[in-house]
């Protein structure tokens, strides 16, 4: 222990100088760590350290005794000795704190490479101030040692400060160690301030603190330090400092906050704190799990991001659509599944037992044939896949369930919960779209924060960049098109020329397709035989060419017009969408006269049966009135045509057909094509890639129809085929991973990505129209046509929808279906009906107020935007000149704070030769020229803390190094002591 | 602190973190090694990850994230670093044109002071409203 026994014989010699008295322990941590530089074991240090501070504190204790008694004498000039002694603990401080950092820097040096340059520098600088209070102080010693007799009072607060600063150093080793034992752990330790507080809390657990002598207003003020240094505490994670700085602020600072909190009484609640700190950590990583796990729950996501990240938004866009659709599917899929088809197959009647269960006995040999069920026929036609294999029993199985009416009210709930939902979805859409997302920083914000610094598989940074190059891509679209003003006229006239076009070739295959349907009624009522195979399917080939052509001339005819590609996709979807409707008319037209057909074939049938049971009847009665009737197998009965059951085997023949063509055309159209270019083009005379057949772009406004379409028959038929939404889904799944596949594997992105709009709204009103367009047909039959008297769950009834008036009738207490009755008074229902429509237009109304009001604020915004960039503007350049002439100053300041150093580093090293003991003596506090009136020793330090503030107030830059770190605030507690 | 077995630990860490993928590997590590030149001192390596973590915060976040697109160093992001980046981010797949209209766009939406080069105000100013920028800067460990 050479220190403590050199210090013990530094106070023999020096002891009796009054002045120097008063710093010595300030001095002595100096010394001691001057010393310190050279011992290698860090243990050792600490020891000495204590050591030493218990030799302090016996001698401040003397010394306290000497202060009070002259305590009296320091009555007056006490404002400005508060600001000297606070000036000079912080210039001590500051020493403090740099000194050790100083001279421990030699042996960090040889462990590790860091080296900071600030730091150095400010090391100098505080041996240069260092050195000018050493001057002040020779000059003013006599004058000094006068005033020492006044500061004695506030040697309390001093001993305080010294306490800390000792604290200060030993905590700086700690850091030190700390960190060299942070280097070790490098992979164990997460958090490892958490260890390290605990060797702190060690340390403080020794020193003593005495609350019990500060005034109220001191106790004040430190609780607003410790608040402080709380708050550093707090924001020092948001600090661009190095590690190193980080940890030695924060073990400063918590070990103030230790000691101090700890005086107040406070601190109890670390643990708490610490469980919250890892509590919330907890919380944080669980909300990321769940996030994964939604993302995760959504089907497709990764395919469909992946198809996006490359083709872009618009071809995304159809497979968002394709997903929603499954979805609705799924619902319609679980209502029909769940509560028609299983409660029939399982508590029905089973297959056999009556006749409409039954294959009959002509088509019995090849009701198993695989071209028959295809078709579905045979086994497939007499199950609960269609209408007519549901019974007309009231209640069926032990559950009593309603079979007929809960099919009628799943044919209803079908329809209203598509309508439902696709007019939710359209104002959910119009609302997303209606706030609008702020493009103030497009371009800006694609740049800087579109990389995610969490993507690691080379798989995913491969999307990642196409999908920021797709972005950029669109985003220059919609750029180069905002800025693009060609001759308006011309334009103008272009798209009525276009539109006039387009109208003509619909005109033209719309009358082609009456033409030809008026025709083929007329061949089918002449007999179908007669005529040619042309003649015969005419009708079928004259769709599916329109089909096929018109796309292609609209798309022609669109290059015409010039729009935005979104707006040109919609302008196509749209004339497609009417020439399919042409489509759809054909095929109604057709249905509706089968079902006169069939009706007429059902009439003849009833008639028939009669006669047959009625020649039974009268058969067995003739022969024996007594004998038991004869019983046929239900193969053997005969029965009618059973429309429903048709109609509904058409439209899942549809339905099949139309999902085979699709994947065939898929499949030559755009596989077949992509093998055949990607490997002939080995041996071909031009460029297959580049030149003429190329690979095929996906076409987005197709695909959107045809599923749109698909989408009008699943409507349409379902009520007579429950098994079409269960057909549709696998439809749909398949085609899903089939199309994801094909658009990977063998399309191009189209040549222009143009970004989709934000709200696929536009697909959403196509649906819609399309899900009105089929209801009513589907209506229309359920409620004009008489249910077939033998087959179906409504067999028997006058119309389907009697069920209800029967259910009320005999399942509900009278007085209920007298209820029912009255509301359904039309003296009541008019009125309501009325009060709707006025309901309506009133939310109408409002909403487009709202509307209004919204689209001024919006531009009120817009305009406040531009305002303010401007204003910002002109700030700028009026802070520029501001920040000129503050260099001017700077640079002036500086040549004399140069000067000035200079001349003060000749006295330093003159000094640097008198020895230890002698540079201790010349330190008086330099606070003493304040008094003089004459301008305080610090000034030229001033210039160096104004020059980051004024970058700061231009927008502080980052990149010329760290701010400098502020002062942690241990000034304010010597200032306490003025009281 | 650059022993042997910490290099290795440093190697490891550095493909676990996934920044292989990343197209401003070289800026990050040379935004906060302390030469410079992308040699990480241990200290510059808990920086870095207390600066991207994913708790750190915003204003830290901006700061370094301004000096990494700051490929010069010149406390501004100029057309140049600008063009850097798209590069970096599109590897390459846009035309000049193109490149010159995104940058002149991002420059004339951000620019505050009309110097046509972002300071650290004006990035900090488009960063702070950018919605996806903090889910997207960071590194999970």
């Amino acid at each position: 222990m050479g220190t403590s026994a050199y210090t013990k014989e530094y106070f023999c010699l020096r002891g009796t100088s009054t002045y120097a008295r008063g710093y010595l322990a300030v001095q002595l941590v100096d010394v001691g760590l001057e010393l310190e530089g050279n011992e290698e074991e860090e243990e050792d240090e600490r020891e000495r350290h204590r050591g030493r501070r218990r030799d302090g504190d016996r001698e401040k204790k003397k010394r306290g005794n000497g202060r009070r008694r002259r305590s009296s004498r320091g009555e007056r000039g006490e404002e400005e000795l508060q600001t000297r002694v606070e000036k000079r603990e912080r210039g001590r401080m500051k020493k403090g704190r740099r000194d050790p950092e100083a001279k421990g820097r030699e042996r960090e040096e040889e462990e590790e490479e860091e080296e900071e340059r600030p730091e150095i520098k400010s090391c100098k600088t505080a041996k240069t101030r260092k050195n000018i209070k050493n001057e002040n102080a020779r000059k003013m010693e006599e004058e000094e040692e006068e005033r020492n007799a006044k500061k004695k009072k506030k040697h309390g607060s001093a001993k305080r400060e010294r306490e800390e600063d000792r604290s200060k150093c030993t905590v700086k080793e700690k850091a030190r160690e700390g960190r060299r034992r942070k280097h070790k752990r490098v992979e164990t330790s997460s958090e490892p301030e958490t260890s390290e507080e605990d060797d702190l809390k060690e340390e403080t657990e020794e020193r003593e603190v005495r609350p019990e002598s500060l005034s109220p207003e001191e106790l004040e003020m430190l609780k607003e330090a410790v608040e402080e240094k709380k708050k550093l505490v707090q924001g020092l994670r948001g600090k661009p400092w190095p590690m190193k700085k980080k940890l030695v602020t924060l073990r400063e600072s918590q070990e103030f906050v230790e000691k101090y909190e700890g005086a107040l009484g406070k601190g109890k609640g670390r643990k708490l704190y610490a469980y919250k700190v890892m509590m919330s950590k907890k919380w944080m990583k669980f909300q990321r799990d769940f996030e994964n796990f939604k993302t995760a729950c959504i089907p497709w996501e990764m395919k469909i991001k992946e198809i996006e990240s490359h083709f872009g938004s618009s071809v995304a866009s159809y497979f968002i659509f394709l997903r929603w659709m499954y979805g609705i599917n799924m619902i319609l899929f679980c209502l029909t599944f769940g509560l028609v088809m299983v409660p029939e197959a399982l508590m029905g009647r089973p297959y056999g037992t009556i006749p409409r269960k039954t294959v009959p006995r002509a088509e019995a040999p090849s009701a198993m044939d695989f071209a028959v069920l295809w078709d579905f026929g045979g086994y497939a036609q007499y199950s609960v896949l269609f209408y007519g294999y549901y019974n007309n029993q009231r209640a069926i199985g032990w559950l009593k369930f309603r079979m007929p009416l809960s099919y009628f009210l799943v044919g209803v709930g079908t329809v209203a919960y598509s309508y439902m939902v696709v007019i939710r979805t359209m104002a959910r859409n119009a609302n997303e779209s209606g706030v609008g997302d702020d493009n103030s920083f497009n371009f800006s914000w694609k740049i800087f924060t579109s990389w995610d610094y969490l993507i690691g598989n080379p798989e995913t940074a491969d999307n990642k960049f196409a999908s920021i190059t797709t972005s950029f891509k669109e985003a220059i679209l919609e750029e180069q098109e905002s800025r693009k003003d060609d001759n308006i006229h011309l334009t103008r006239f272009l798209r009525v020329l276009a539109n006039f076009l387009v109208l003509c070739c619909l005109a033209g295959s719309g009358y082609l397709i009456y033409f030809v349907v008026r025709r083929s009624q007329k061949f089918a009522l002449e007999g179908l035989e007669t005529h040619t195979w042309w003649e015969r399917n005419e009708v079928n080939m004259v769709m599916s060419l329109l089909g096929m052509f018109c796309p292609m001339l609209f798309d022609v005819i669109s290059a015409l017009e010039n729009y935005h590609p979104r707006v040109a996709l919609q302008w196509q979807l749209g004339r497609i969408f009417a020439l399919f409707l042409g489509n759809l008319y054909t095929f109604i037209i057709a249905l509706m006269d089968e079902i006169n057909l069939k009706r007429e074939e059902e009439k003849i049938i009833k008639f028939n049966i009669t006669t047959w049971e009625a020649s039974l009847y009268n058969a067995t009665g003739s022969e024996n009135s007594t004998a038991p009737p004869v019983t046929f197998h239900p193969a053997d009965v005969p029965r009618g045509p059973c429309w429903e059951t048709m109609v509904g085997q058409e439209f899942v023949r549809l339905i099949i057909s139309d999902t085979m063509t699709t994947y065939i055309t898929l499949l030559i159209g755009d596989f077949l094509r992509a093998v055949l270019v990607r490997f002939l083009n080995y041996c071909w005379c031009w460029d297959l890639e580049a030149g003429f057949p190329s690979y095929s772009e996906f076409d987005v406004s197709g695909n959107v129809l045809g599923l749109i379409f698909n989408q009008g028959m699943i409507w349409m038929g379902a009520f007579y085929a429950p098994c079409l939404p269960a057909l549709n889904v696998l439809r749909l799944h398949v085609s899903m991973y089939l199309q994801c596949w094909a658009v990977m594997c063998c399309n191009v992105p189209q040549e222009r990505v143009f970004k989709a709009s934000g709200s696929n709204n536009f697909y959403m009103a196509m649906l819609l129209v399309i899900l009105f367009l089929s209801t009513l047909p589907a209506i229309y039959t359920i409620v004009t046509i008489p249910p077939s008297f033998d087959c179906g769950p409504f067999s028997g009834k006058k119309r389907m929808f009697d069920v209800i008036q029967e259910t009320l009738e005999s399942d509900f207490p009278a007085w209920f279906s007298k209820v029912f009755s009255y509301a359904s008074n039309p003296g009541l229902v008019l009125p309501f009906i009325l009060l709707m429509v006025l309901a309506i237009y009133y939310l109408q109304s409002t909403s487009k107020s709202y509307k209004e009001a919204n689209v001024d604020l919006k531009k009120k915004l817009q305009t406040q935007n531009e305002e303010n960039k401007r204003k910002n503007k002109l700030a700028a350049l009026k802070a520029q000149t501001d920040l000129e002439e503050a260099r001017a100053a700077t640079q002036t300041a500086e040549r004399q704070k140069n000067i000035n150093a200079s001349l003060q580093r000749q006295h330093a090293e003159e000094e640097e030769d008198l020895g230890s003991s002698q540079r201790k003596n010349g330190r008086p506090p330099p606070s003493v020229r304040h008094q003089d009136g004459r301008p305080p020793a610090t000034r030229a330090p001033v210039p160096r803390t104004l020059h980051p503030d004024t970058h700061r107030s231009l927008g502080y830059l980052p990149g010329g190094g760290f701010p400098q770190q502020r002062e942690p605030r241990m000034h304010r507690v010597p200032s306490l002591q003025r009281h | 602190m650059r022993g042997n077995d910490l290099k290795q630990a440093w190697q490891r860490m550095y493909t676990m973190i996934g920044k292989e993928e990343n197209p401003f590997r070289d800026r990050i590590v040379e935004t906060f090694s302390e030469d410079g030149l992308g040699n990480l001192s241990f200290n510059d390596f808990v920086d870095m990850f207390s600066a991207l973590c994913e708790t750190s915060p915003r204003e830290l976040k901006t700061i370094y994230a301004f000096k990494i697109y700051d490929f010069n160093r010149d406390s501004f992001i100029c057309k140049e670093d600008l063009r850097k980046t798209l590069n970096k981010l599109t590897k390459g797949d846009l035309t000049p044109e193109e490149v010159t209209l995104v940058c002149d766009k991002s420059i004339e939406e951000a620019d505050l002071d009309g110097d046509s080069k972002l300071s650290f105000s004006d990035f900090e100013n488009m960063i702070s409203k950018a919605p996806d920028f903090l889910s997207n800067f960071h590194v999970r460990i």
